[in-house]
């Protein structure tokens, strides 16, 4: 898809692969053809560049076709550089802009509260590199008294951002010790593996008075040997050769 | 004097919200000054506070408004506005039925000065293609133009008003037209052209030119966005001169949206009145003065703009 388009951004797609793909086949209740179904479960994805990954289980979920996928990037498309809501229902909001969505997530879980008709949970995956934006403190301090406890919170924390290293540009951590402290129940898992995700993503429906943030960690790029850990993948597009060699790599593993 | 159009905001979307399960008002820690604690006070349930995070408050109207309620945000323009990437991204990319509210627009504020004056909301809101921008001149238009706002659906909208108490202009049994200008005041030489706090001082204007033996139209402009290109080329049309006053800065207000409906017509000339610098403290009625936004400065202007424009035409 990415390399079809020319440009895009692989590394932060393949980090939350597997994170993305148990949301869209186990754990969301959606309707395919039904994206405007009120009582489905709201699913944003913050760090908007990595929406290669969404678009690719929307069409393996058979809400879009997957020949369109080839369409990424391309005028008059609706799969968007970056999510377009109104283009793509499917995508519940625009986002891109980084620190933005968990404030939008909170929006949905908070009129999901007043909605006597509809129960549904609402899901926000964030990048690293994006809760450097205060925005996203704003909203987690917001979450905190609201006591938003269907909102839940994911970290994809690949430890990489644009220009390098999260550590070295602006540290996140003790990452987990800050959402306690906002008044969050916090999961920590190896986002790589299916089991600790689907475990994660289910333990926090037990929560009734916290929102919850699952940790995953990560590894940018992972899957293709030459784009695991390096800023250089953030944002650019594989040669054919290039995607040759990936896709072996991603089929054998 | 009437008074000010935050307070008949404030009073009409209390008195509505019975009759509007949909709509819910976020606040920044500022309701008592936007006049949101009645709504507060009689739905405690729809009421969110936020806090002192204008930016998230822009972020969660959002998501609430896409799952179909109808927020109403409200600060000082300056505040909420500014948070224009908030804005920008997840309000009018999204198409978002939010309410963006600006109290404290103007220097007409007074004593606290530039940072709660807000003179480049206009120009911001004005700049996202679907944001709808009302700006009432007195209570009654404040009344109905939150009334159209709760029932409006068309995507995301601004409402400006004012701290201060302005001149009651219309009746009881105004009607609100959206998107139509009104003519206040009927004259040939020149039409005023103004908006909020100043149409009030433009029909004060009109009657000392009158005085003077010239006749002045006055038109409120109501609706910036989008804005009546009709009136303005019939006004074009019928004075040939066309001054534009408002408590905003000159770059993007009124007087541009003005300026960009008349810019392919031959008939009219255009003369941009507002503030200009940065605002400071004063009372609102010394600095309205300062800045000729008050009736004799209007007045002043467009004496100034009718001689100089005749003698352009040698008339």
């Amino acid at each position: 898809m990415i390399h079809a388009a020319g440009s895009g951004h692989p590394g932060g797609s393949l980090s939350a692969a597997e994170l993305v793909a148990c949301l869209y086949f186990r754990v969301l209740r959606y309707t395919v053809g039904r994206p405007d179904d009120p009582s489905r479960d709201r699913f944003l994805i913050s760090k908007g560049h990595g929406v290669p990954v969404v678009y690719a289980a929307l069409a393996r979920a058979g809400c879009i076709p997957v020949d369109e996928l080839k369409s990424l990037r391309r005028i008059d498309s609706r799969l968007q550089g970056h999510p377009d809501h109104v283009r793509l229902p499917y995508v519940e909001a625009a986002t891109g802009s980084l620190g933005q969505g968990l404030s939008v997530a909170l929006g949905m879980a908070l009129a999901e509260r007043l909605d006597v008709k509809h129960d549904y949970r609402t899901y926000c995956l964030l990048g690293d590199g994006e809760l450097q934006a205060g925005q996203v403190w704003e909203a987690a301090m917001a979450a905190g008294k609201f006591k938003t406890s269907r909102l839940t919170a994911i970290v994809d924390y690949n430890k990489v951002q644009l220009d390098g290293h999260v550590r070295a540009i602006m540290d996140l951590e003790p990452l987990a010790d800050k959402f306690a402290a906002f008044g969050w129940h916090v999961e920590q898992i190896d986002g790589h593996c299916v089991e600790s995700v689907l475990t994660a993503l289910e333990a926090v429906t037990a929560q009734s008075e916290k929102p919850s943030v699952i940790i995953a960690h990560t590894v940018k790029g992972k899957g293709v040997s030459f784009m695991e850990d390096t800023h250089a993948w953030h944002g650019k597009a594989p040669t054919t050769e290039e995607l040759e060699r990936a896709i072996a790599e991603l089929e054998a593993d | 004097m009437g008074k000010a159009t935050r307070a008949a905001f404030g009073e009409t979307l209390a008195r509505i919200g019975a009759q509007h399960p949909r709509v819910v008002v976020l606040d920044a820690d500022l309701a008592s000054s936007v006049q949101t604690k009645k709504f507060a006070d009689a739905y405690p349930e729809r009421f969110f506070q936020i806090g002192i995070a204008e930016g998230n408050m822009v972020g969660v109207a959002a998501g609430m408004a896409l799952c179909g309620l109808t927020p109403f945000i409200a600060s000082f323009a300056c505040f909420v506005t500014g948070r224009f990437e908030q804005i920008r991204m997840s309000v009018g990319y999204n198409n978002a039925n939010v309410r963006i509210v600006g109290t404290h627009s103007g220097i007409g504020i007074g004593e606290d000065g530039y940072s709660q004056m807000g003179l480049e909301d206009l120009a911001l809101m004005r700049s996202l293609p679907n944001m709808v921008v009302l700006q009432p001149a007195d209570a009654i238009e404040a009344e109905k133009a939150t009334e159209f706002l709760a029932d409006y659906n068309g995507g995301p909208a601004y409402l400006r008003l004012t701290r201060q108490n302005v001149a009651d202009l219309n009746g009881d049994g105004y009607r609100f037209e959206f998107g139509k200008g009104v003519e206040l005041r009927e004259g040939n030489d020149l039409a005023i052209v103004a908006s909020g706090a100043c149409v009030g001082e433009a029909m004060a204007a009109a009657e000392l030119l009158s005085k003077r033996g010239l006749s002045v139209a006055v038109v409120n402009i109501h609706t910036i966005k989008p804005i009546d290109s009709d009136l303005l080329h019939r006004l074009a049309s019928r004075c040939r001169r066309i001054l534009t006053v408002e408590d905003h800065g000159i770059v993007g207000g009124l007087g541009s949206a003005v300026v960009e409906a008349l810019s392919e017509c031959r008939e009219v000339v255009v003369r941009v009145h507002g503030v200009r610098g940065y605002g400071e403290s004063g009372t609102g009625v010394e600095l309205f003065a300062k800045h000729g936004l008050d009736a004799d400065g209007i007045a002043r202007v467009a004496a100034e703009f009718i001689a100089r424009d005749s003698d352009r035409h040698g008339v």
